[in-house]
């Protein structure tokens, strides 16, 4: 797997990742921000927003009807829709694309569930990686008040409830959640995370982030055509 | 004989048929699997049958069924696109045909991999007779024949039992076009591999496709040792061809 810069893509794609709670998506919107403002050709993406899978996908979600198997395949329809109609014209295009969630959610989630890392890992060797991955790593402890004071209604699949961890959805969400931040921990080198501490004000993290941005990526290459 | 008396004669020999219990064969998935499930424990069979449309897959089917019924068998019948968590967005993508081979294909396989753990993995642990109309084969194949790659397609599907059988219908896509025609008066957008833009007359392109789904079938029988079956002959020495291959597999020879 080659990053998008390595393939001769005109365009870069940035990607976030980090458990809930722990503060990208307020970090990539903040990004997102910046660069429009300099008016650059700028698309932002999140996880799981095909419109064509969605229905699938919420139906599955709402009944319960998915195993591991087919969580981690109907992710991976959504994501290959969006890749091949959308991240891919627009990094041919020039874009810089920003993706709220990448492919290592899916290595991280569906390996805590159970499918093998080779597989999904196999399902997914169409990507391209990112040109810059930001980790947004917060204190366990942090993410999890974050999200169960924000949202006491916590999600059948986002908890974890299908890996029968625990009867309570909190308790099941902690366990799930510290498994996926071992994964994450895990790939973190292999694949040049750039780590950033999510214990810190937004604004120091903003500021880390567009720096990065700015000393990797060549920004007046991506000015908006007038 | 009378058709009659045949028929009667038939009736006895079935009514003083002892039940046959089938020899036990072990199971193995292509690849990992599905992640808890034991393949030692899938005591049934998978019987799949393959062709294009117009080979006379679900005639073959409805006879099976009926025959090992009568046999004392339990029977279960999955097929593509029937699963209950995506086949309705699976249709409508189709009928847009705005997704990509590579969306299309993931879709495919979780409509599969819904069946699959759903209906096959629970009735080959109890012991069922699996009847599959058309399997992981056919998914690869018009995968393959739009490019996409093989090893891909491989891991993809590397959560599939390994069939106890596999018959593959054949019949020359000149035979298939006539058959079509009299089944249905039209040829299938998808079967005539109009989107991948082979001829713009439908005729063409049917008969293109269907020879190139053809040579993709036989270059992997090599790999699965599919049975082809010749389907060009009438309904009934195909079902006697495929019964008495099937019995064989009952009986472990």
């Amino acid at each position: 797997m080659k990053t998008f810069a390595e393939q001769n893509f005109p365009g870069r794609l940035i990607a976030v990742e980090g458990l809930d709670g722990s503060g990208k998506s307020t970090q990539i919107y903040l990004l997102k921000r910046w660069l429009e403002l300099q008016e650059l050709k700028v698309f932002f993406s999140e996880w799981n927003s095909s419109d064509l899978v969605k229905s699938a996908t919420s139906k599955g979600k709402k009944r319960e009807l998915l195993t591991p198997t087919t969580f981690s395949l109907i992710h991976a329809t959504d994501f290959g829709d969006r890749y091949e109609r959308q991240l891919v014209p627009l990094l041919r295009a020039g874009y810089i694309v920003l993706c709220d969630r990448y492919i290592f959610t899916a290595f991280a989630r569906d390996t805590v569930r159970g499918c093998p890392p080779k597989w999904v890992r196999g399902i997914y060797n169409f990507a391209g990686l990112p040109d810059l991955t930001f980790f947004f790593k917060a204190d366990l402890e942090v993410s999890l008040q974050r999200i169960l004071e924000g949202r006491p209604e916590l999600k059948y699949f986002e908890a974890g409830m299908d890996l029968r961890l625990a009867s309570d959805p909190y308790e099941s969400f902690r366990i799930f959640q510290g498994r996926i931040l071992e994964q994450y921990l895990a790939m973190s080198t292999e694949f040049n995370f750039l780590v950033i501490d999510a214990n810190h004000s937004v604004e120091a993290q903003q500021s880390i982030v567009r720096q990065l941005v700015a000393k990797r990526i060549t920004l007046s290459k991506f000015v908006l055509p007038k | 004989m009378s058709l009659n008396k045949r028929m009667s004669s038939g009736l006895k020999t079935l009514a003083s048929r002892r039940v046959l219990v089938p020899k036990r064969s072990p199971k193995r998935f292509y690849g990992h699997g599905i992640p808890g499930v034991d393949p030692e424990r899938l005591s049934g069979r998978l019987v799949v049958i393959e062709g294009a449309d117009g080979s006379g897959r679900s005639t073959q089917i409805a006879r099976m069924v009926q025959w090992l019924e009568g046999c004392g068998h339990a029977t279960v019948q999955v097929g593509l696109k029937r699963s209950t968590l995506v086949s309705e967005e699976l249709e409508q993508a189709k009928q847009g045909n705005i997704l990509s081979h590579l969306t299309m294909s993931l879709f495919y396989a979780t409509d599969f991999a819904d069946q699959l753990e759903n209906i096959i993995l629970p009735a080959l642990k109890a012991g069922f007779i699996v009847l599959a109309d058309r399997y992981i084969y056919t998914l690869m194949v018009r995968d393959l024949v739009r490019g996409l790659d093989e090893a891909w397609l491989k891991n993809l599907y590397g959560i599939s039992v390994v069939p106890d059988a596999v018959f593959y219908l054949n019949v020359s896509p000149e035979l298939l076009v006539q058959r079509n025609f009299q089944k249905i008066q039209a040829l299938d957008y998808w079967e005539s591999g109009m989107d991948i833009g082979l001829s713009r007359d439908m005729f063409d392109s049917f008969l293109k496709y269907q020879a190139l789904v053809e040579t993709e079938f036989r270059r992997l029988q090599a790999t699965y040792g599919f049975t082809i079956v010749n389907g060009e002959r009438s309904v009934e020495e195909i079902s006697s061809e495929l019964q008495e291959r099937v019995e064989k597999l009952l009986e472990g020879k």
